[in-house]
This record gives structure tokens, C-alpha cells and sequence, in this order.
């Protein structure tokens, strides 16, 4: 049996079938571990390389930790967590990242899900409009933030020629190192950039509504925003939730579009819990005090998770 | 292909529709939904065409050019960027790692799915939410112990390194949407395969992975681009330029020389290129892969 050896079998494989026949010994170990065997490889990855760090990173956070090799690296307690709410960086932060969710999760649903609505099948060439929604999700943070940057840019940028256009005379509006306008560039670009996401989401949920139920919500003369309000709407409500929870986890970690459009500034305006956890740590090499933060955030955003959990298992896997 | 499904589609449903085909074939309530679709793609694409049109624009007169369409291309950035400025060398990196995330994670998630979708065992739903957990745990949040884990293994500045750090942050949702897809398989065509005596790895590679393909590609699709644009992990763990991928690369690059546009934009199309085409690739397989596996 070459082929049983080449996919890494022992060579003395036999069916499960024919191992409840016989029912021997080595076979209902075999068929006992097949499963833990399976699951082997994953979980030893996710045991490392994240369920480790998740402990490690609570480890950290009690200690004045220092990477330097020789530091000492004292015990502090609840020092780390207790100056977390003091710091003003940390408000500044807290409210920068709570307005990028509130701002742009929403924004991204309702344009995706009309999005969704729009580009039906009937719509000819459909698929070109759906892969042109879908490709700015597939782009590198770093490419599209410098696209921004460069649109937005003080001296010459496309969008002040535009403005100035409008104005009638030349702008150099310095939009990218104004506390304001910054994050206004920043939000458009995660809008512009999420949008595709949702949609497909969305795409694929309006799919799976029964067409029946549909022609005969319409067919039964109801107005179309009724038929929305009434029949679409709670059949994707599960969509829905998985859409929002997922974007508001993604959207807590919002890092690259910042780092590289405002690296946080101007004198920190901008900073979000990430780029600013990111600083402490590999800036500032305050590592159990970013580690504290971290922390924090992944409690909270747990809490989120308990939901997204139940969620989940309502969707009968 | 998929255009072609897509048009038998809409065929089938035109007679539920009711209406007749109005002008040049279109049907009435289209035309206000095509100007929409033409508006979407143009504000999807047009940042993307901008950059593209950027890059083959002459380097010295870029900033504050406002011209869409360049009036002298030149594919002199391309050259720049790709000889001179070694980006060949952070896209064969960034190429590695993505392919590498790709292969080990879809084969771990398929093992790992296939324990979950056809075994009893003791523990099994607690594990499988123990997976499921995580994705509520941003992974960039575990960035410091992550940093110190690979310190100690000696794997900073490797790209084997980032490859394990990506594998196991894309394990728990290819694992959940691989999950549902293997269970929707009739057991009555394994039952068969395994009177013919295949064993366990024999099922799943020859009837339940080629039966999934439509999640395998959609998955694989996202797995690439999420690891090949991936940013704060590589910016962290690769300290070397020799090690650079592509984000890392273009971010380096940009502080290093902050005036030379073209050849940032042209090695920003560099970088593009690859995740739309592997997109473009999976399109044929988009529908089926999400609907059933996402939100079944």
C-alpha cells in the first residue's frame, strides 16, 4: 500500500469497519486517538504561540519589565494598571479608538449592506461591481495609508486642488497634521478600505434569504422598505451581529493607518490604544506597562467576545 | 467562468422577476442601480487607479501633480524601485512567508476541522470554543509576549518566525469556517471510501478537502493577503532589511527617502499586484465558499 505510506500512514491500516469487527486492542487506541492526532499539529501551534503569550502577557504586566539582558525587572503589583488611569494619553487614546468604532463600524455596515442590495445578480456584470467593491479589502495598510497621505497632502494634494477648485482660490490645507482633519483622513481611508468586507458578508446573507419569501412579500404589494424593514432585515440579523462583532474587534486594533499616516500625533492627538501601547513598549521599552494595557483591553474586549460566542453557537454550527 | 454561472443565474431568475428587459436589455429598476454600481467602483477603485497612474508618472514633477492620466509615462520607478531600492528582494520574502502561511495553516485547519466535524471525543466543544475564543482576542494585543516568545526561540528577524506567528493567529477562523463545510458532506461518500480500506488522511485528502474546495480557495485567498499585507508583527519581529517583506519595505522606504514618490508608488503596484490576482483567482469559488461557510 505505497499510497497509505506516502500520506505518512502506518502501514498497517485497517477501516474503521473493520476495526469494530475485530475490535482488537491496537485499533481502538487508534480509533481513540485519531481525533487527539488530528487536532495535534493546531493545537501545539495555538498552545505556543497564543494561549503562552496570553499568560505571559498578564505575567508581564506585573513587573517593571526591561528586555535589556541583565536588567533587573522588579515586582510592582497593580502599580502598572493603577497608572493606566492616570495617564492622560491613555484618556486621549481610550476616546480616539472609541470614536474610530462608533464612526467607522456603522458607516462600513451601511454602506456595504446598500451595497449588497444593490449589486444583485440580475445587475449586468454583476460579478465586475462586486470584485471592484471587494479589492481595496485585499490591499496592504501600509500602500493605501501613503495612497491617503498623498491624496490629502499639504503642499499640491489632489483633494486641496479640489477644494480650492471649490473655494476659488489655492488651499493648503495641512490635513494630515491637524488633529481633526487627521483623523478624518484616517477614518475615510478605514471606511473606504472595510467597506468590501461587510459586503460580502452582506452579499452572501441576502443570498441565502428564500427567494419565495420574498415575491411574495412584494407580490403581495408591500412597500419596498417594508419588505426591508420586515422580511430582510431579521432574516440577516445573524449576519448583522457577526459583521458588527467582528468589526469592532478589528476596529479596537486599529494600528497600521495611524502609524504611518500621524505615527499618533500631533502631540498625541491621535494616538489609538494600539499605536500607543505600541510605543510604550517598543519606543519606550516600558514593557510591563504596555503589557498592562494590553491586558485591559483584551478583558474588555472579552467581555465583547462572551457575546460574539453565544452568537456563534446560536448559528448551529 | 464565474461571469458565465452568473448570467445563467440571472437568466433563470428573469422570469420571476416579471418585468420585461427595457432599453438595450436592461431592465428598468437596473439603471438606477447600475449609475449606484458605477459610482461604488469608482470610489473602490479610484484611489487604486490614482496610485497606479502615480507610478508611471516622472519622478521629479509627482508632488502636487493633479494630471490623472500621465502626460510621459515612463515605467523608470518600476526599474528604480524593483533594482535599485532591492524590492525584488522583499517580494520574494514576502511571497515565501505568504505562500509558506497558506500551506501550513490550511493543512493544520484541515486536520483540526475534520477531528471536529466527523469524531466524538471527550472535551470537543471546549476546545473547538477554546479556538473560537481567540478570534475575540485581537492578536496584535499579544505583540509583547509574542516578541519576548520569539526572542527566547531565537526566531526574531526570521521569516520562519513570522510564518509561526501567522499560522497560529489564522488557525481559529480557517478552522471554524473548514468546520462547517466538512460537516455538510453526506457521511454516506466516506462510508464508501472506507470500505475500500482508505484510511483517515485518505478521506480527507481525496474526498472531503477536493469536496471543500470552495472554502479551501476563499480561506487561502484570505489567508494570503492577510499575511501578505500583514504590517505590525513584521514591522516588530524583523529588525534586518535582508528580512524585510513588502509592508515593511514600503514603510522603511518612505521614511529613509521621504521625496521619492515614484518609485514608492511603483513598488506599491508591486505589492498590490500579487493579492488581486491570487482575489481575482478565488472569485470562481467566492460565492459558495462564504455563503456556506460564514453565516450558514
Amino acid at each position: 500500500m505505497s499510497r497509505q505510506t506516502n500520506l505518512g500512514q502506518r502501514p498497517a491500516t485497517l477501516s474503521p469497519g473493520a476495526a469494530s469487527r475485530h475490535s482488537t486492542r491496537p485499533h481502538r487506541v487508534r480509533r481513540i486517538a485519531t481525533p487527539y492526532l488530528l487536532l495535534a499539529p493546531a493545537l501545539a501551534m495555538y498552545a505556543v504561540f497564543t494561549v503562552y503569550p496570553i499568560y505571559r502577557q498578564f505575567d508581564i504586566s506585573f513587573f517593571n519589565w526591561h528586555i535589556f539582558p541583565g536588567a533587573s525587572n522588579p515586582f510592582v503589583g497593580w502599580s502598572n494598571y493603577t497608572a493606566i488611569f492616570t495617564d492622560p494619553v491613555v484618556r486621549t487614546a481610550s476616546f480616539n479608538s472609541f470614536l474610530f468604532i462608533v464612526i467607522t463600524v456603522p458607516i462600513q455596515m451601511a454602506i456595504g449592506l446598500f451595497a449588497a442590495a444593490v449589486l444583485t445578480d440580475r445587475l449586468p456584470g454583476s460579478m465586475f461591481w462586486r470584485a471592484a467593491v471587494y479589492v481595496p479589502v485585499v490591499t496592504s495598510w501600509v500602500v493605501v495609508s501613503w495612497v491617503f497621505s498623498y491624496i490629502f497632502a499639504s503642499q499640491g494634494g489632489i483633494m486641496n486642488a479640489v477644494v480650492g477648485f471649490f473655494a476659488g482660490h489655492t488651499v493648503n490645507i495641512d490635513w494630515t497634521a491637524q488633529t481633526w482633519t487627521a483623523n478624518g483622513v484616517i477614518w475615510l481611508l478605514s471606511i473606504w478600505k472595510g467597506v468590501g468586507w461587510s459586503f460580502i458578508i452582506f452579499l452572501a446573507a441576502l443570498d441565502g434569504i428564500p427567494r419565495e419569501l420574498l415575491e411574495s412579500a412584494r407580490t403581495d404589494g408591500a412597500p419596498e422598505a417594508r419588505v426591508w424593514r420586515h422580511v430582510v432585515l431579521p432574516s440577516i440579523r445573524g449576519a448583522v451581529t457577526f459583521v458588527t462583532v467582528l468589526l469592532v474587534i478589528g476596529a479596537a486594533q486599529v494600528f497600521t493607518q495611524i502609524y504611518e499616516i500621524t505615527k499618533g500625533g500631533p502631540y498625541d492627538s491621535t494616538q489609538s490604544l494600539m499605536t500607543y501601547m505600541y510605543e510604550q513598549a517598543f519606543s519606550n521599552f516600558a514593557f510591563g506597562y504596555a503589557a498592562a494595557l494590553a491586558s485591559l483591553l483584551a478583558v474588555v474586549l472579552f467581555g465583547f467576545s462572551a457575546a460574539e460566542i453565544r452568537i456563534l453557537r446560536r448559528q448551529d454550527l | 467562468m464565474a461571469i458565465a454561472i452568473e448570467t445563467d443565474e440571472a437568466k433563470a431568475a428573469a422570469p420571476l422577476a416579471g418585468t420585461g428587459p427595457g432599453l438595450f436589455g436592461i431592465r428598468k429598476r437596473n439603471r438606477s442601480r447600475m449609475v449606484i454600481a458605477v459610482v461604488l467602483a469608482l470610489l473602490s477603485l479610484g484611489p487604486l487607479l490614482y496610485m497606479l497612474s502615480l507610478s508611471f508618472q516622472p519622478n521629479g514633477g509627482l508632488l502636487g501633480a493633479t494630471v490623472l492620466i500621465p502626460t510621459h509615462p515612463t515605467i523608470q520607478n518600476y526599474v528604480q524601485a524593483w533594482t535599485e531600492n532591492s524590492f525584488s528582494h522583499y517580494f520574494v520574502n514576502s511571497l515565501f512567508v505568504a505562500i509558506a502561511t497558506v500551506a501550513i495553516t490550511v493543512v493544520f485547519a484541515s486536520l483540526a476541522a475534520f477531528a471536529f466535524a466527523r469524531y466524538r471525543f471527550p472535551l470537543k466543544e471546549l476546545i473547538f470554543y477554546i479556538f473560537l475564543a481567540s478570534l475575540a482576542v485581537p492578536n496584535l494585543l499579544l505583540l509583547i509576549p509574542q516578541f519576548l516568545l520569539m526572542d527566547r526561540l531565537h526566531l526574531l528577524n526570521s521569516l520562519v518566525g513570522l510564518v509561526l506567528l501567522y499560522v497560529a493567529s489564522n488557525l481559529p477562523f480557517t478552522i471554524f469556517l473548514l468546520r462547517g463545510f466538512f460537516e455538510a458532506i453526506p457521511r454516506e461518500y466516506e462510508e464508501s471510501f472506507r470500505l475500500e480500506g482508505a484510511g483517515t488522511l485518505r478521506v480527507l485528502v481525496s474526498l472531503i478537502v477536493p469536496l471543500s474546495l470552495p472554502a479551501v480557495a476563499v480561506v487561502s485567498m484570505f489567508i494570503f493577503s492577510a499575511s501578505w499585507d500583514e504590517f505590525p508583527i513584521a514591522l516588530t519581529m524583523i529588525n534586518s532589511a535582508s528580512n524585510y517583506t513588502l509592508p515593511v519595505g514600503l514603510a522603511d522606504f518612505i521614511g529613509v527617502h521621504t521625496i521619492e514618490w515614484g518609485p514608492f508608488f511603483a513598488a506599491s503596484v508591486i505589492a498590490t499586484v500579487p493579492v488581486i490576482v491570487v482575489f481575482l483567482i478565488s472569485l470562481r469559488w467566492f460565492r459558495s465558499g462564504v455563503s456556506l461557510g460564514a453565516i450558514r
